[in-house]
């Protein structure tokens, strides 16, 4: 073999490795990668059984946070039918996913309220409630932007509710990972949970 | 005039107002109606696609239903990863085309229910036209995961 042919050998042999390592560190997301760019999941609520819940209870599994309301009748089902539908397709492996709603509007979601409301979609729901301070505060951490109906809305007709659709996605160790938005495919959603639930942390 | 006379005369009065009122039929058919059951008596959404197979525009100014007091008809529209729901007054529905109400656009929002309305129900919802014209419906209450009319 000659010289040049050597070194060619030895360069694809070198790229092959690149190319596995870039895989390994870099997976090929199909949502917003958000690694470094927003802090780590941090909280203290109370979950729809009552009890009192922190991030750490979710350590060890992948969250997926998502704030709305239960008197939220098309948007909020919207997405939690998608994430729904998403983790029947993972299967097994959606054992090791939660999503958490976060309520922005404690006053009318009491803890069976929320309870009905998120079993009604998927056992892996988790409803979030607490203080409206609290989730200002946690609120304001992912930038979320959110204007709860005002409790005489629905009797009153005309009124506009305005809140942030984002879904923040969190490794097993609460470090902020992917976005997602409604307008993101199940296929996305389900190509890139699937990644994340098999990073081993 | 005794009492039974009396009464008499107003149900005769009332039957006339009856027939005096009655709607007229648009030219519109509605396909694919299902509601989406949420528990607690949260507020629920329905679904539709209303077709014009007229040659006259139609414009579809509300709803109402003997299941719910309360029927509106709203938008929810998504920008910059923001939701907005807001009440709209009119939905216009050109000649041989349709309105479709479906997730994360057009619905209708039903909320104050008169009677505990479980999935697999069926609910009767009329839709009010600005000609007067009104279109009686049926629409089938599904699940709060479902995805459409029949998966």
């Amino acid at each position: 073999m000659s010289l040049r042919h050597r070194w060619l050998r030895l360069g694809l042999a070198a790229g092959a490795l690149f190319a596995l390592a870039a895989c390994a560190s870099h997976p090929q997301w199909q949502l917003d990668d958000v690694q470094g760019h927003l802090p780590d999941l941090k909280f203290q609520m109370t979950n729809d059984l009552g009890q009192p819940v922190t991030a750490a209870t979710y350590r060890g599994k992948v969250t997926l946070l998502y704030f709305g309301y239960t008197h939220c009748p098309d948007v909020c089902p919207l997405t939690l039918v998608h994430l729904h539908t998403v983790l029947q397709k993972m299967g097994k492996a959606a054992d090791d996913v939660r999503i958490l709603f976060v309520t922005v509007d404690p006053t009318r979601d009491t803890v069976p309220v929320l309870h009905q409301y998120v079993t009604a979609f998927d056992p892996r729901v988790v409803g979030l409630r607490s203080t409206s301070d609290e989730i200002a505060q946690l609120a304001k951490r992912y930038r979320v932007f959110y204007k709860p109906a005002p409790a005489e809305a629905s009797s009153s007709g005309g009124y506009e509710v305005t809140h942030s659709s984002a879904i923040y996605i969190f490794d097993r160790e609460g470090h902020a990972r992917l976005l997602a938005t409604p307008g993101s495919s199940n296929d996305e959603i389900l190509h890139d949970l699937n990644l994340l639930v098999g990073q081993q942390s | 005039m005794n009492f039974r006379s009396l009464i008499g005369a107003a149900m005769l009065a009332l039957s006339a107002t009856a027939l005096a009122a009655a709607p007229a039929s648009p030219d519109a058919q509605v396909e694919h109606a299902w509601i989406r059951w949420l528990p607690a008596n949260l507020p629920a959404a329905g679904y539709a696609v209303i077709r014009n197979v007229g040659d006259e525009p139609l414009r579809l100014t509300g709803a109402r239903s003997p299941d719910y007091g309360m029927v509106m008809l709203h938008h929810s529209r998504l920008a910059h990863g923001d939701s907005t729901m807001e009440m709209i007054d009119h939905l216009d529905i050109p000649p041989h085309g349709s309105a479709t109400l479906a997730p994360g656009g057009y619905h209708l929002m039903l909320s104050q229910q008169t009677h505990a309305i479980k999935p697999g129900d069926h609910v009767k919802i009329v839709f009010e036209f600005a000609d007067g014209a009104e279109l009686q419906t049926d629409f089938s209450v599904r699940p709060a995961n479902a995805s459409g009319p029949t998966d």
